[in-house]
């Protein structure tokens, strides 16, 4: 296990942080202009990341798939972002951020990064602010703040229903004043095919240049990649389309580290499937269980309109459940108590798989317009999508794959277990646990990419000083490229009837109906048995028209579909091994007599981190252990 | 229902592009245009031709991707919609639709129906930043933003870069993406510092990079998915008037 | 500085300020213009040869053909430039709910000028450099001005169906031009930007529809 290193900086917890920065290795200005670094992905961890180690003085290369740094999927996050900063005088603080974080996480985080993480919220509302983002105000010009699900403060800073693309925008335009400034330099419409690792450490990458086909080889000190996560490994979720798990699937073959895969939050609040054509499920933000009441039906199979149902008639499970918390439990614990309830016969709409999430009493309490103020954009998506205006009738919710928690292992440095290749945002498996509390992405992508990657990135690069960036034509991105080149060309050469989409979609439905919400262990062996098949016929039967030199968007997603169905093996693997319920993960034989999740600390108080053994042979595991010593490991209850 | 679709085909920047018809059968009316798009792919991908390309990522009207000009329209049909939100039943029975991309020198087609937008790219790195370091910030409640401006500049910085003001424009003039920019910075006082550089940096890059002028039609706060009003533009020419005449260049 | 005269909003703000000028001066024009309806024309020829000797006046009036000269000339250029910012058109034209006016304001100005040249060619021509019958008022001897007007009205029934046309043409300009003006140089907001639309309106139609009254008055007193 020497292999598995967390690097925690030794002392008190709270102190970890200012230690690390005190000591760690730096690198002067006028090294940090002979020291170039790689970053992909321009998220809210990505763009933060590659801005603010250009403003360092490093040179950046920055690559994106989409046609723009600001496309980045982090655009789309909706209700907000914490910050501990007691801005309400209701009792936050650092260490309450932590402790709701490891809690909400159900104790499968590590103790110093998700400290770390809170430490440094408060900063980055700051940092946000300066940049021009429009967080909500009150009327006196203070920083407005609202509550979200699993804790007790109001803690959540927000700009309406689109703080994520607000924060992301920060990001954006201060890497926009880098590229400008000639520090940065922008690769945008990039698909990342590899990583290169030259003596053990990452020195580089081979992207595809999506407008060209042209095969690029770029050489770094440092490779950071904020490629975010993999929830689109279900087809439907909340993620945009293109979102995809291969560049983690990449520095894993390679030799880095995979924590956690199997733990993949479904978000409660999504819009239903409504047809067998759907590509994608749009989220409805976390932040309308403030004010709206999830209920169904007490009666089996009640099919009357919602207006119809009288409240002596009306189950708010939640509320029933969970009466502490009510309607803002966590997104696991909601999202289990709707497939419950819909499981057993109660859950309405033309499918039977949606629960109501109503505004009929915040409405009738607070007036239409306040309502309006607070939901108006996520209410006229919804009616855009549906047709129905959640002012009149409830909304109809159901859960949807989300955000992961797995990653790429990372110690505290954020590094993977392949030296120079960091990993930041939802691309490592983090600080989250087995389950994410809502506003806390942005949190901690945006936390990890201004004020944790430039020192950990630094501290890594003081021992590169005396190394030339590697020579592209080295062998090993001679060898990268023609592995890279000899995929692609297999995909078009295989030349059968199916697209890939078509095979997305049948991996989508294996992973939500085996490795979804709930688990068990007969279930996983019989979805690793057909995605084994599926591959078989993937790589048999794919169709890919057109050429490999040009614009060619089957050929882009089949190589991400292909890199999805490793990864559900991986899912399908890591989920198997973990015996227990925790957060995300739902063992169906792992529940208390109430049916509420059940954990087994004693055996898996730990990191499950994967390491590759090659094509078709099962990864190896390692353990991190979690110890901790500054809470008290408890029964997750919100009761 | 039956659709029949008339859309722009470009094999490259280069190459001349045309016209090509096509037809689908049994498209359903909760089907969203994209999806519609997608089986069309998927049946073109059967029949051993060329899929349609074009450019969608979050579904959500938020990342900006999508940049289909429908029936004389960015973004087709609806108020404050872009692509991804439109579905066929907008449309009727044996309608023909025809899809177009963004037209402008500054988005020259990449393929059929995809353009390069990285003149707003370019716009942005003129000057639509406040120029502040990581570790540089004062905290966010030492400037007090009264809520009318922080709600005003917000509904400024809503904007997604879709280009659709620039599409529907009879000028192609992106004025409207760079008076969001410059009045929801300069709406805060953390953006006041630098008003007036950027405010003449973001338009010189502007005109510099082909797109046209205002002409005050209008056009574009009609087509903008968020809905972004002209009265944004006006304070961009207010914020260029008084930097061009007090600035000494 | 130097970049503002080639900006597009610096060439926008030449555009409005001539053109504000340019609106002031129709003001100015209708109001001599209405005294044409009262009596039997000397009022207006007082007016009239007031306005063409007074010295301010000879100082404005080539600063007016400035702003014309200014007004065409930048719209022209604007005009070009805005075409080649979009070389290939789309297949279904542009549907987006804007006023045709807006859309056609080039083509309006142009009809307008079209009208404007006649009307130079018919009246400030003649008046200037040509022969204009004298009267005697007051003991001085005065341009009949108010006599060439009812004479044109009179003598070409079709010139008061040009001169009605041409307000019509002036009328849609001025719908889109008077808020625009204001738009431009930045006196708008989104509490104004309606206001000003309605006033644009009123403007226009006041301006327009005085000068479309004046022959349709001539019409009806002479031809009919």
């Amino acid at each position: 296990m020497s292999k598995l290193d967390a690097k925690i900086p030794k002392g008190p917890l709270a102190e970890k942080w200012s230690k690390y920065k005190a000591t760690q290795k730096l690198v002067s200005p006028n090294n940090r202009k002979k020291l170039d670094i790689i970053v992909v992905g321009t998220g809210i961890a990505g763009a933060p990341a590659a801005a603010s180690l250009a403003e360092m003085g490093y040179n950046v290369k920055v690559f994106c798939f989409q046609d723009s740094a600001r496309r980045a999927h982090s655009v789309a996050a909706q209700g907000g972002i914490n910050a501990a900063r007691n801005n309400k005088n209701d009792g936050d603080s650092v260490y309450r951020l932590f402790y709701d974080m490891i809690k909400g996480g159900d104790y499968r985080a590590r103790e110093a990064n998700v400290y770390r993480a809170a430490e440094v919220s408060s900063d980055i509302i700051d940092q946000l602010t300066a940049q021009g983002v429009p967080f909500a105000r009150e009327y006196g010009g203070t920083l407005a703040n609202r509550t979200f699900g699993g804790v007790q403060v109001s803690r959540t800073n927000y700009a309406q229903g689109q703080t994520g693309q607000q924060v992301l925008l920060g990001g954006y335009s201060a890497l926009k004043r880098q590229v400008a400034l000639g520090k940065a330099k922008m690769f945008s419409r990039q698909q990342m095919l590899d990583v290169v690792v030259i003596d053990g450490k990452a020195r580089g990458i081979i992207t595809r240049n999506l407008v060209t086909g042209e095969i690029e080889r770029h050489a770094a000190h440092a490779v950071v990649l904020a490629t975010g996560g993999y929830g689109t490994i279900y087809y439907l979720s909340t993620l945009a389309v293109q979102s995809n798990g291969s560049a983690a699937m990449q520095a894993f073959r390679k030799g880095a580290f995979f924590g956690n895969p199997s733990f993949i939050q479904i978000h409660p609040t999504c819009i239903p499937v409504l047809n067998e054509y759907q590509s994608k499920l749009t989220l409805m933000s976390e932040s309308l269980r403030n004010d709206g009441r999830i209920w169904v039906p007490k009666a089996e199979g009640d099919k009357r309109k919602a207006k119809e149902i009288p409240d002596e008639e009306r189950d708010y499970f939640l509320e029933r459940r969970y009466p502490a918390f009510g309607n803002l439990v966590p997104r696991d614990v909601a999202s289990r108590a709707a497939k419950e309830r819909c499981d057993n016969g109660f859950g309405v709409g033309k499918t039977g798989l949606a629960v109501f999430l109503d505004f009929r009493d915040a409405v009738a309490k607070q007036g239409k317009k306040v309502i309006k103020n607070k939901y108006g954009n996520l209410f006229a998506m919804y009616e855009k999508i549906t047709g129905d205006s959640p002012y009149e009738t409830p909304m109809m919710i159901y859960p949807a794959g989300h955000y992961t928690m797995g990653g790429l292992w990372v110690d505290y440095n954020l590094m993977t277990t392949i030296p120079g290749l960091f990993a930041i945002g939802e691309a490592n498996f983090s600080e989250h646990g087995a389950n994410r509390l809502g506003a806390s992405a942005l949190m901690q992508g945006a936390g990890d990419g201004y004020f944790i990657a430039p020192y950990t990135v630094s501290n890594y690069l003081a021992d590169e000083i005396s190394n030339k960036v590697p020579s592209t034509d080295s062998p090993e991105f001679v060898e990268a490229e023609k592995n890279v080149k000899a995929v692609l060309d297999k995909f078009l050469s295989i030349n059968g009837t199916k697209t890939a989409s078509s095979f997305h979609k049948r991996l989508g439905h294996i992973m939500w109906t085996y490795a979804g919400m709930q688990r068990n262990a007969e279930g996983l062996k019989k979805a690793s048995e057909m995605i084994a098949e599926l591959k078989k016929e993937f790589w048999n039967d794919l169709k890919i028209p057109g050429k490999t030199d040009e614009i060619n968007q089957e050929l882009e997603k089949a190589s991400r579909v292909a890199d999805f169905i490793d990864l559900a093996e991986l899912i399908v693997t890591d989920a198997l091994n973990r015996k227990e319920s925790c957060g995300a993960h739902f063992r169906e034989e792992s529940r208390t007599e109430g049916g509420e999740a059940m954990r087994i600390d004693d055996k898996y108080s730990f990191v499950a981190a994967w390491e590759y053994q090659g094509e078709d042979k099962e990864p190896k595991l390692h353990k991190e252990d979690l110890k901790f010593e500054n809470i008290e490991v408890k029964v997750r209850s919100y009761k | 229902m039956k659709i029949k679709l008339n859309i722009w085909k470009q094999a490259n920047a280069k190459a001349k592009g045309k016209f090509e018809k096509y037809e689908l059968d049994d498209v359903d009316a909760e089907m969203s245009f994209l999806e519609m798009l997608d089986s069309l792919n998927e049946k073109l991908i059967k029949e051993g031709k060329e899929p349609v390309a074009f450019e969608h990522d979050c579904h959500e009207a938020i990342c900006g991707c999508c940049s289909l000009y429908i029936n004389g329209h960015p973004h087709g049909p609806g108020k404050e919609t872009a692509t991804c939100q439109v579905h066929m039943r907008s449309f009727k029975d044996g309608d023909t639709i025809t899809v177009e991309p963004w037209r402008a020198k500054s988005f020259p087609v990449l393929k059929d129906l995809m353009v390069d937008r990285n003149a707003f790219d370019k716009l942005m790195a003129a000057g639509g930043f406040i120029s502040i370091d990581a570790g540089q910030a004062p905290d966010a409640n030492a400037n007090l933003v009264g809520k009318i401006d922080a709600d005003k500049a917000f509904d400024a910085a809503a904007c997604i870069g879709c280009g659709a003001c620039v599409a529907a424009c009879k000028n192609s003039s992106a004025t409207l993406f760079v008076a969001a920019k410059v009045s929801q910075l300069a709406l805060l006082p953390q953006g006041k510092v630098e008003a007036k550089r950027r405010a003449l940096n973001m338009v010189a890059k502007m005109d510099e990079l082909g797109f046209g002028s205002c002409t005050n039609t209008g056009a574009c706060e009609v087509e903008c998915p968020k809905g972004i009003g002209i009265d944004f533009i006006a304070k961009l020419n207010r914020e260029y008037l008084c930097a061009s005449f007090s600035e000494a260049e | 500085m130097s970049k503002f005269f080639t900006s597009s909003i610096g060439q926008k703000f030449f555009m409005s300020i001539t053109g504000l000028f340019l609106m002031l001066f129709l003001v100015v024009h209708l109001t001599i213009n209405s005294l044409l309806l009262f009596g039997d024309g000397e009022l207006f020829n007082r007016a009239a040869n007031f306005m063409s000797s007074n010295p301010v006046m000879k100082i404005i009036e080539p600063i007016l053909g400035i702003g014309f000269i200014v007004h065409i000339l930048y719209a022209a250029f604007i005009t070009l430039k805005n075409q080649m910012a979009r070389p290939q058109g789309y297949k279904v034209a542009n549907k987006s709910k804007a006023s045709w006016a807006s859309k056609n304001m080039f083509i309006l100005g142009g009809l307008v000028l079209v009208f404007l040249v006649i009307h130079l060619a018919n009246f400030f021509w003649k008046v200037k450099f040509g022969t204009v019958a004298a009267i005697t008022i007051d003991g001085r001897e005065l341009h009949d001005v108010y006599g060439l007007v009812a004479g044109l009205f009179k003598g070409w029934w079709w010139y008061n169906v040009i001169y009605i046309v041409g307000a019509t043409f002036l009328f849609l300009h001025l719908t889109h031009s008077f808020w625009s003006a204001f738009q431009t140089i930045g006196w708008d907001n989104n509490k104004w930007i309606g206001r000003l639309k309605v006033i644009a309106y009123i403007y226009a139609t006041i301006v327009a529809g005085g000068f479309a009254f004046i022959p349709l008055y001539f019409l009806i007193k002479y031809v009919v």
